[in-house]
């Protein structure tokens, strides 16, 4: 079973639902997103979700962009981010990493060069924006191959139709945006992301997990509520913004305690 | 990679692949809008009443047929083939683009949606968008990097009057490049009552097909006009090649005429050593930006470079996905002009012609003077004048030395 599915398996056994916090690596500074890794695993994360820098990241709003920004001006890169992904390998073998970004950087360093890194470096999915069901041909086999889960996004927009496509390719877990819109927009509505979801749930056994719109413990524990996880991005890379020139300490310990208060309240929900 | 390719019209497929280029590598927000145009499309264009409307709006507001101009003086200074200026530059608004604009203001319209948005560089494009949406009674907002929006003042103040909202772009390289990230994410956003103008024969499929049908007009009247004034297909083509809406407006209705050589010119910027140039096909490889695969310009990690070129509609780090597949079957062929070829060949044509040409299809009359040469007299070469200099007046002052 992979890391991913054995993860989902043990939260279900506990009646508890996921908590999956995205950072992107290398910001502020490459060497932040180690220990900052750790820290959400102590926080309470189940599964880490680490940006993969891109320099047009067209899905995302203002705070995953400057996120992006400052990491490239950094001297982040694709490698540098798998390597990250291994050295946190030698201290957890067990908290699942998937790698979310844009397609063109995998693209650019080849597939399979890509994949064979991403393996052994320890990494468990891939999450590509711009990678629809439609364009995986080159890409889902070799991923399969190598057992490296694959998961998509479902949104609002994505009709009925589409449903079976993309849970018939998906892996790890089913991504259940709650917006229309890019990362870190409004707010969500719990009830129309409630219905969405048992919709869906329809179509696959998979997990499905909800992002976009979570800001809070409060909005946190409502939707895990109503779905097998939650995915939180902005509210997390805007605490790294404000103390960007702080140190891997400060800026861990206070993203952590954001996360802290989201565990906390999704367990007691 | 040579393939024997019988018909180049048949493509793209039906997922809208040129080869190994194009596709719709969008984010799921956009797939079913994407998926809705596309069908909405295909059935719009052999509508009677559809093609009726937009040719009527070619002829009568935008004033098409635009001339296929024997360019005698010019000619004769060269000492080479004969060559002809396809006019767009005389088309309501001053270039090819409001083809284009014309042709999607009808699908956002059809669409029922009363928003639409656009991305533009130089600012031809959101001008020629403010301008229908204007006549449709739609709203306009168009993104515009802030480097752009400072350097192409007159043409933001253009889009004000008109009534649209001109939004600066800050993020990123705050280019072209980042007023289309922008557009996107406004379109994911506000997808309900929005249709997304794109410019340019690139971007998700249906994009580069609808962008290239609607401007292939220009390629269907400077063949039937050149055989009505010389008898004879042209031997040559050459357009300038930023997303390469003009060219492949040109090149598509001779794509099948085999004696005709098609010449795609890019903007070589300060050189083709180093990374000051806006020339993918020629020094960049394929990946994927702005929703479909193409040949893009990157660095060693994948991430999109900035460009450069004298020429705001030129300054762009991918092309349309239809001329990455004719580079690759071999039909047509990729060259570059400097910064300074271009400048030279402005004032050359204002000079011996009394056309001023705007700096993107100034490129296309340096490479076209290399090739007159080359081909000798005899020849007719066709050159897509995509659009007028009236713009880069100030660019060319100030280059002068002179602030006007």
């Amino acid at each position: 079973m992979s890391r991913i599915a054995s993860t989902f398996t043990r939260l279900k056994d506990q009646g508890r639902k996921a908590l999956i916090p995205f950072v992107t690596a290398g910001d502020p500074r490459p060497d932040v997103t180690l220990p900052l890794m750790h820290a959400l695993v102590s926080a309470g994360a189940d599964i880490i979700e680490l940006g993969m820098p891109f320099s047009d990241p067209m899905a995302d709003g203002p705070a995953i962009q400057l996120a992006n920004e400052r990491a490239l001006e950094a001297g982040m890169t694709l490698r540098k981010t798998l390597d990250v992904v291994k050295v946190f390998r030698e201290t957890n073998t067990e908290t699942p990493v998937v790698l979310m970004g844009y397609l063109n950087p995998v693209e650019w360093m080849g597939y399979d060069t890509f994949i064979d890194t991403a393996s052994k470096s320890g990494v468990d999915g891939l999450l590509l924006v711009d990678m629809p069901p439609e364009e995986g041909e080159q890409l889902v086999p070799k991923l399969r191959a190598a057992e490296l889960d694959l998961i998509y996004l479902v949104t609002p927009t994505t009709t009925e139709e589409r449903f079976d496509a993309i849970c018939k390719q998906s892996t790890g877990w089913i991504y259940y945006v709650s917006l229309k819109g890019i990362t870190g927009a409004n707010t969500l509505n719990v009830d129309d992301v409630a219905k969405r979801v048992e919709r869906i749930g329809q179509h696959t056994d998979l997990p499905i997990c909800v992002g976009f719109g979570i800001k809070d413990g409060e909005t946190a524990a409502n939707v895990s509520r109503v779905s097998d996880g939650v995915i939180v991005g902005s509210a997390l890379v805007r605490i790294v913004e404000e103390l960007q020139s702080a140190s891997a300490v400060e800026i861990s310990s206070q993203v952590s305690k954001l996360l802290g208060d989201m565990r906390t309240a999704m367990d007691r929900a | 990679m040579t393939t024997k390719i019988t018909d180049y019209h048949a493509y793209p497929d039906a997922r809208g692949h040129f080869g190994p280029y194009g596709g719709r590598f969008a984010s799921e927000t956009l797939m079913d809008a994407l998926e809705e145009l596309s069908a909405m499309y295909k059935r719009m264009k052999d509508d009677p009443d559809f093609r009726r409307e937009f040719d009527e709006d070619l002829a009568h507001y935008v004033g098409r047929p635009s001339p296929l101009y024997f360019a005698r003086r010019l000619s004769k200074n060269w000492g080479g083939a004969d060559v002809y200026l396809k006019r767009e530059d005389l088309n309501h608004t001053g270039a090819h683009k409001i083809n284009n604009t014309i042709g999607q203001a009808l699908l956002a319209k059809h669409g029922g949606k009363p928003r639409v948005i656009a991305e533009t560089g130089a600012g031809q494009h959101g001008v020629a968008s403010a301008t229908v949406a204007a006549r449709l009674g739609l709203k306009c907002v168009v993104y515009m990097g802030a480097e752009d929006v400072e350097r192409q003042k007159l043409n933001v103040y253009r889009m004000r009057l008109l009534g649209a909202e001109v939004v600066p772009v800050t993020s990123g390289s705050k280019t072209l490049k980042d007023a289309m990230n922008e557009a996107m994410r406004d379109w994911v956003t506000n997808i309900d009552d929005t249709y997304y103008i794109i410019g340019t024969a690139a971007g998700p499929d249906p994009y580069p097909t609808l962008v290239r049908d609607f401007n292939s007009v220009i390629g269907r009247e400077a063949r039937r006009q050149m055989l009505e004034q010389a008898g004879e297909l042209p031997d040559a083509l050459v357009a300038c090649v930023g997303g390469g809406s003009n060219a492949i407006g040109l090149f598509w209705e001779f794509l099948n005429d085999e004696s005709v050589q098609i010449y795609g010119v890019e903007a070589a910027g300060r050189g083709l050593n180093g990374n000051e140039h806006a020339a993918p096909l020629t020094k960049g490889r394929p990946g994927v930006l702005h929703g479909n695969r193409t040949y893009i310009m990157a660095n060693e990690d994948g991430q999109i470079m900035g460009t450069h070129s004298v020429s705001a509609g030129l300054d762009y780090p991918g092309v349309g996905p239809e001329h990455a597949w004719l580079k690759d079957s071999g039909r047509a062929q990729y060259v570059a002009a400097t910064d300074d070829e271009a400048l030279d060949a402005f004032r050359e044509l204002t000079r011996t012609e009394g056309i001023m040409p705007a700096l993107e299809s100034s490129h296309a009359i340096a490479y076209a003077k290399k090739l007159a040469k080359e081909m000798g007299p005899g020849k007719r070469i066709v050159v897509n004048l995509s659009g007028r200099g009236d713009k880069d007046v100030h660019t060319i002052a100030a280059i002068d030395g002179l602030s006007v």
